[in-house]
């Protein structure tokens, strides 16, 4: 009586793979949201230096990032002799304009702020490892007399040896 | 029979590409912590007051000077990167009151009582040549020597290191061994030889 036999092999029932893919585009939204993309595409290589001793600052949005490289593309504009750029915002600078351009780039990055976090906003100096010392004390010199004194030499984890 | 079932479609490749997708973003986008050394420029100079030249004791400075080729001399002497904190550590310690060395005055600080504070401040004279990773490296080393001075005083008056000190605790510290890097205007020798 083949009716009270189990009959043959008995399949395992299938698992719901949909679910799955759910769950982990979950996870795939999350990390996009928390993730943050750089704000400002570079427009200048960067390879910041690493060091041993360095801090994490306090804050993302009390942060400005000035950025200076070799240009990317040969259409930046460069610093002479044409080696260098210097981006603020997404623009890399001119020459000519670069005293007017850190002023203004300093004013409106304060009054983004508030009047009490304007003291606390630090400029991040995102410099390329092979840069001159000459470009990165320029802009040094300009954000001294624009009186933003509260500077971070940006710099990777290097462990102690 | 009359209706045939559907195949069901098989989404467990779904899976796998989401997953894909999944650690594509975890290993492009990162968690951008701005970390770095921070630094404090000094405040401009005002326009009607003349520089006032500060007259400090010889013992009180290290002269550290980095040239375009990224050479490092301290007080005269050419030294390498790495000899560079144990030479800053003594200069700040100066644990056997050397009269070479800075001099100390005992200051009273919250939290630790009198404490001989070193007068010692670092020059650092850097060339318009100078690379910025060398820069950086030399403001690290003496960033470490300072955390080591750090948190040996802080081991000895709290039992704890640096880090683990709460915020009034830190500033005792940060007032008992201070941080003073004083840059000197950049020298242009090497415009020529470096570009």
């Amino acid at each position: 009586m083949s009716r009270f036999r189990k009959e043959g092999k008995k399949e395992t029932p299938e698992l719901n793979m949909g679910s799955m893919s759910d769950i982990i585009f979950m996870f795939l939204f999350f990390f996009m949201v928390i993730t943050t993309m750089r704000e400002a595409s570079l427009k200048v290589h960067l390879k910041v230096p690493s060091a041993t001793e360095i801090q994490k600052l306090e804050k993302k949005s009390l942060v400005a990032n000035i950025y200076i490289g070799k240009p990317i593309s040969k259409n930046e504009n460069t610093l002479p002799p044409g080696e260098v750029s210097v981006q603020l915002n997404d623009q890399t600078v001119k020459a000519e304009d670069l005293k007017k351009d850190v002023r203004e780039f300093i004013g409106t990055e304060k009054e983004s702020r508030s009047m009490e976090d304007r003291d606390r906003l630090t400029f991040s100096l995102k410099v390329d490892k092979d840069v001159q010392m000459r470009y990165v004390n320029t802009i040094k010199q300009e954000l001294r007399t624009n009186n933003a004194l509260k500077i971070n030499y940006a710099a990777g984890k290097r462990n102690k040896n | 029979m009359s209706k045939r079932k559907t195949p069901g479609l098989n989404t467990g490749a779904m899976s796998d590409i989401s997953f894909l997708l999944l650690t594509f973003f975890l290993l492009t986008s990162s968690i951008n912590t701005e970390q770095g050394i921070p630094r404090k420029l000094p405040p401009p100079k005002q326009e009607n007051t003349e520089d006032k030249i500060v007259d400090i004791n010889k013992r009180n400075v290290l002269n550290v000077l980095v040239n375009f080729r990224d050479e490092i001399s301290v007080n005269g002497d050419v030294i390498m990167i790495g000899d560079l904190k144990g030479k800053a550590k003594e200069f700040f310690a100066n644990p056997n009151n050397d009269p070479s060395l800075p001099e100390k005055v005992s200051k009273p600080i919250d939290g630790i009582g009198d404490f001989p504070v070193s007068k010692g401040v670092v020059s650092l004279t850097n060339d318009q040549g100078t690379s910025y990773n060398m820069y950086v490296q030399v403001q690290n080393e003496l960033q470490r020597a300072v955390n080591e001075l750090r948190d040996e005083t802080s081991l000895q008056y709290f039992g704890k290191k640096y880090e683990g000190l709460d915020s009034a605790a830190q500033r005792a510290i940060n007032t008992a061994v201070p941080m003073s890097i004083s840059e000197a205007p950049p020298i242009d020798y090497g415009s020529n030889g470096a570009n």
